[in-house]
């Protein structure tokens, strides 16, 4: 919403400067976004006309146009629009012009071997429309007007201000005004009604049609017949430049200005192109109408439309049609003020992908008892500027507006501002903001004025008077430093503790978004269900992420290709299981590829591999608490890893839930991916399948035992096959004595040579020791013949000689 | 002279002389031996007149005790020097580079949720926590938003389904919802997280984080808002003073609301928070809309209290100097070593929430 300070001024009294003014605006919750000067720089662009123009030698698109800026001399301007003929009057900017839009300084320069001296303007490059296809076409009449500026001299700035939804009142001047004067900053003026004289009858038909959903509630109009449709006065045009829209003729350049003014659209039909009377209705399925965009908009069933015995004429506030539109020769002209529902507005408007002024006013709520003003101030307008007879003015209504009452609990302010305000203040705040107030025995009952549709309760009427007061009255109480809860919860603590412990190892965290390419994704998927977004900002972005693998190995590819060779990264979040809230997981999820000690003067230099990630996996969990001793390995993975080179860790052998997977990711991807390393290293750890421990850690601590009797080792070599896991071998040996086997310990694999074609040996050291006694010689010859015994047979392993 | 004497001036001279280990050892046994010269010597006491057997032990003793630490003196000085000699020939370039070793960081964004934890922890905070995907009603309805209202066009909202029923989070907002319909209040909480929103260019990433905050008891007013966000951003940007405007707008979940502008200053391309005349927007905030307590059944008549959410990406880029939101995402190696945090850097309030 834009306004300047002059206009403001058309409805408020005031000595105060424009500074305090922005200062204030914003104090009332009326955001200045910026200010932009229309003074002095503007008045550098001068209304100019195209005299000859020449193809560009060097460039099919561009023109070379002798332009006529007033000087006696005229300019050599390079052009590239379309539009630019001779003949053409429209707006110059010399060099040393600032373009409103790109907020660029214009320099003298040389356009494919041509020197062009300052540039021929689009509406869009001067900020007066999104028009930017081809340059501003200016009316004939502005032909006297060649080498004057085109912005005309104003004071003023244009304030650019962010209304927030709730304030429908303020996207006009007036609604900003009444809300600076009830903050002290001058005094409103009741402007007084312009008397003009409405002889003859409203003779159009209108009827709104009583249906379900029915959008448009009450409708007014008057006719005003032999109008002649012209160019708006200078002190019209000016107002509607200074707030950045370009006039375009009196009629429309008129329901402009009311609707600025007061926020009261209005729309102006040809009355003669009517078939008959105006049917306020509901759109039947299918019906088709051209609006004044030029497109032509299909309707589903039940969109508020304006019609005629043709059919329909335009959408109720939102935008009207092309075929009763007014233009210069218009003689008779309906104006129509009507109120439509915001909810109305808001669905058709939607459903259409429409969205105009009047649309962005009506879904916010119009004051519905702006109907007859508004028309009266723009038919008096018309009259004064174009002539003609204004008619009686018809209301159709179906149902009329209830006055809004509140009863407000004076008490009720400082219990929820914390500061304390007069009930005298408070009636003269409301009262500055349109309130009628009444006097009750324990409250005041507010009538709410119309124009507010935004106030319904106790708390509106707060926040009313708090925004009015300042919120720098509001004092600020020191917070309490106490704490009755703890801060996190057990498994934000382990969140955390991961996170950390990951980070430690070496891996650089990354944050990466929830949602991923569907071709990343499918490598990672497995039979999960896809979840898709419907409106993704690209077909690359399109479905809710499976796995942190896909954008893992996305950027590990691109930092790769940077020329990282050694990285590891890694991600903990949210990964989706479908499309319900809660359907998801946290992982922390780590990738590392190629080498560790490349290029070590003193280390020997080798391929990461799985067994790196399964130290981190491991070290992270069991500093996290869980004891590795009862971890459960097998080599069960997805199939995005590779299926002989990964395994899955359960915390104990119950093997209830998967804690982590880990191991190379699946060649085949890497090829899709075309990714560059040597080796792709994973792990995946899961969050919530960590069983949390119910003791504090505290009572987790085992009672310190040690023995300080002595301990022998013994090494072991067993051949088994190929396919007998270490896991096995090892739970085999420590049931054989757990209270005496302390350490066990696999210090070689070996295949080969003296080995059969099918077996392996595996060579394993071996803590024995008691806390009751030193073991003699005799004790640990039995603990190792059991060793063999048990070895032997459940495994089917030969101790190697 | 007696035997003792000589024995004694033959060996000194002996030592005298050049002598390696292995010849030093050899008059050691000569001397000290089973059947050596000393010992001998000592086997004799016995034999002596017992008028001069008092003088011969002590002299006895006494060369003893001199050849052995003139012995002992000897080899000391040749193992001396052979550690010496090999010391020499040891010595290794330690110039040379260590064993490589590879550093982790923590993301910026992690690093702030926890120095925002740790404040917000100090006066009684709690952390929770709600799904990134929501459903319609939490999300907008809940909180005072419903279908058709305008405000939900400030929200561009990434959906799950054609209905619009599922969605992403388009704020932490719903985890106020979630928290309050699952207990009974008071409600003390903040919730930090992912949020999305169909919006990409410069300086708007289609996720981002935010931190909510609520705290929902007897008596809570407006002016204990201001006081938890003042006492926050002086702890979070560790100053020791700031400048805070608190200005009027517009949130359909809390009424009054409130924008939060900071104080700041530019100086020497660097922001400075905290003094200077430009005011920067750093969050929204209100109390609580009486709506949205009643959607989840909470006693207006008893409870009130306030509601805030921030930007923490921005807290972030503000306080470490970040100027590209977009990168936070990008995963480039350079600016993830650059900008995050050393793991054993956890914030804490009694060691500082940042080096």
């Amino acid at each position: 919403m834009k306004i300047t300070f002059d206009w403001l001024k058309d409805h408020l009294k005031t000595n105060l400067k424009e500074k305090n003014l922005l200062e204030q605006l914003t104090n009332i919750g009326l955001e200045v976004e910026s200010v932009e000067s229309l003074s002095s720089e503007n008045q550098l662009f001068k209304v100019a006309k195209i005299i000859k123009t020449e193809k560009h030698p060097n460039a099919d698109r561009l023109k070379v146009c002798d332009v006529n800026v007033g000087d006696k001399e005229l300019k050599k301007v390079v052009c590239g629009a379309t539009n630019a003929n001779e003949g053409l009057i429209t707006v110059y900017a010399p060099p040393g012009a600032i373009i409103p839009k790109t907020n660029t300084k214009l320099e003298i320069a040389k356009i494919r071997g041509i020197t062009s001296y300052g540039m021929l303007c689009s509406e869009s490059e001067l900020n007066l429309s999104d028009e930017s296809d081809g340059i501003t076409e200016l009316s004939k009449k502005y032909e006297k007007n060649i080498g004057k500026s085109y912005f005309s001299k104003s004071k003023s700035n244009s304030i650019d201000l962010s209304i927030t939804p709730n304030r429908p009142d303020c996207l006009g001047v007036k609604g900003i005004a009444r809300d600076l004067a009830a903050a002290g900053f001058g005094k409103l003026i009741l402007s007084k009604e312009k008397q003009i004289k409405l002889k003859t009858k409203q003779t159009l038909k209108v009827k709104i049609k009583k249906e379900k959903g029915q959008g448009c509630s009450s409708f007014g109009s008057c006719l005003i017949k032999n109008v002649k449709n012209t160019e708006s006065p200078q002190w019209l045009k000016d107002k509607l430049i200074s707030v950045g829209q370009k006039p375009i003729s009196a009629i429309v350049d008129i329901t402009n200005y009311v609707m600025l003014d007061i926020n009261r659209p209005l729309h102006a039909y040809d009355a003669d192109k009517i078939e008959k009377g105006i049917i306020v209705r509901n759109s039947k399925s299918g019906e088709e109408f051209k609006a004044l965009d030029n497109k032509i908009y299909k309707l589903e069933k039940g969109m508020c439309v304006i019609s005629d015995n043709k059919g329909v004429l335009g959408l109720g506030g939102i935008i009207g049609g092309t075929r009763s539109g007014t233009e210069f020769n218009t003689k008779n002209i309906l104006l129509e003020s009507a109120y439509f529902d915001p909810r109305s507005i808001r669905n058709t408007a939607k459903k259409l992908n429409l969205d105009t002024d009047a649309k962005f006013r009506f879904e916010r709520g119009i004051d519905p008892l702006s109907i007859e003003t508004g028309l009266k101030k723009a038919a008096s307008l018309i009259q004064e500027i174009c002539g003609g007879e204004v008619s009686k003015i018809d209301i159709q209504k179906i149902g009329s507006y209830k006055v809004k009452t509140i009863n407000f609990d004076v008490n009720s302010f400082e219990n929820i501002i914390g500061f304390k305000i007069s009930e005298k203040e408070m009636r003269r705040i409301l009262t500055d903001l349109g309130f009628i107030i009444k006097k009750e025995k324990n409250f005041l009952k507010l009538s709410v004025p119309s124009w507010r549709p935004d106030i319904s309760q106790q708390i509106d009427i707060i926040e009313e008077l708090v925004r009015v007061s300042g919120y720098d009255k509001i004092k600020t109480l020191d917070p309490i430093k106490d704490r009755s809860k703890s801060t996190l919860t057990q498994t934000q603590r382990l969140f955390h503790f991961l996170q950390r412990a990951i980070a430690s190892k070496g891996y650089l965290e990354t944050i990466t978004w929830s949602f991923t390419g569907q071709s990343y994704n499918d490598h990672f998927r497995e039979t999960n269900k896809e979840v898709k977004i419907v409106n993704p900002i690209s077909s690359e972005l399109g479905v809710l992420r499976n796995s942190i693998f896909s954008n893992l190995i996305m950027y590990m590819s691109k930092n790769l290709d940077r020329g990282f060779k050694d990285l590891s990264i890694f991600e903990i979040g949210p990964i989706f299981t479908g499309s319900n809230p809660g359907e998801q997981k946290t992982v922390v999820c780590g990738l590392s590829a190629g080498k560790k000690s490349r290029l070590s003067w003193i280390d020997k230099e080798r391929d990461i591999d799985l067994f790196d990630a399964k130290r981190d996996v491991v070290q992270t969990l069991s500093e996290a608490g869980y004891n590795s001793d009862q971890f459960f390995i097998d080599s069960k993975t997805p199939n995005y890893y590779h299926p002989g080179k990964s395994g899955r860790i359960f915390l104990d052998h119950k093997k209830d839930k998967v804690a982590a997977y880990f191991g190379e990711i699946h060649p085949n991807i890497l090829k899709k991916i075309d990714i560059k390393t040597e080796n792709l290293i994973g792990f995946e750890i899961f969050l919530e399948n960590l069983k949390l421990s119910s003791k504090t850690l505290k009572d987790q601590k085992l009672q310190f035992a040690v023995s300080d009797f002595q301990k022998s080792e013994r090494d072991f070599a067993f051949v088994v096959n190929k396919d007998v896991e270490a896991q096995e071998l090892i739970d085999v040996i420590s049931n054989v004595s757990p209270d005496l086997i302390s350490n066990i310990k696999v210090f070689d694999v070996y295949e080969g040579k003296n080995i059969p074609d099918n077996q392996k040996s595996i060579a394993i050291n071996i803590t024995i020791q008691s806390s009751e006694k030193t073991l003699n010689d005799k004790d640990l010859e039995k603990i190792n013949n059991s060793i063999i015994v048990a070895v032997e047979n459940k495994i089917g392993a030969k101790i190697r000689s | 002279m007696s035997d003792l004497k000589k024995i004694r001036d033959e060996f000194i001279s002996k030592l005298k002389g050049k002598l390696d280990l292995a010849e030093l050892n050899q008059i050691k046994s000569d001397l000290f031996g089973k059947n050596g010269l000393v010992s001998s010597q000592f086997k004799k006491i016995g034999t002596i007149d017992v008028s001069e057997r008092k003088k011969f032990a002590s002299d006895l003793n006494i060369i003893k005790d001199e050849l052995q630490d003139l012995i002992n003196l000897k080899i000391n000085e040749i193992q001396n020097a052979n550690i010496n000699e090999k010391l020499e020939k040891e010595k290794i370039d330690v110039t040379l580079p260590e064993r490589s070793f590879v550093r982790g960081k923590i993301h910026p964004v992690s690093q702030t949720i926890d120095e925002i934890s740790s404040i917000f922890s100090e006066i009684g905070f709690s952390i929770e926590e709600g799904p990134d995907v929501e459903n319609e009603y939490n999300n907008f309805t809940a909180l005072n938003t419903p279908d058709n209202h305008p405000a939900r066009d400030m929200h561009d909202t990434f959906y799950l389904d054609d209905k619009k029923e599922r969605l992403l989070r388009t704020h932490t907002s719903p985890v106020q919802i979630r928290t309050m319909l699952k207990d009974k209040p008071p409600f003390k909480i903040i919730a930090p997280g992912r949020t999305y929103r169909s919006d990409s260019d410069q300086t708007h990433s289609p996720m981002f984080h935010q931190v909510e905050g609520l705290h929902i008891d007897k008596n809570i007013n407006m002016g204990h808002l201001k006081g938890c966000l003042n006492y926050f951003i002086k702890e979070f940007f560790e100053v020791k003073k700031i400048k805070m405007r608190f200005r009027p707008s517009h949130f359909p979940f809390t009424e009054p609301s409130a924008e939060v502008d900071i104080g700041y200053k530019i100086k020497d391309g660097k922001i400075i928070i905290g003094e200077g005349d430009q005011w920067l927007e750093i969050l929204g905030c209100g109390m609580v809309h009486p709506n949205v307590l009643k959607n989840v059944k909470v006693d207006t008549t008893k409870f009130q209290g306030y509601a805030f959410g921030i930007g923490i990406d921005r807290l972030a880029m503000l306080k470490y100097g970040i100027n590209d939101l977009r990168a936070f995402f990008d995963c480039d190696y350079r600016w993830l070593n650059h900008f995050g945090f050393d793991p054993l850097d956890v914030p804490t309030n009694y060691r500082g929430l940042s080096r």
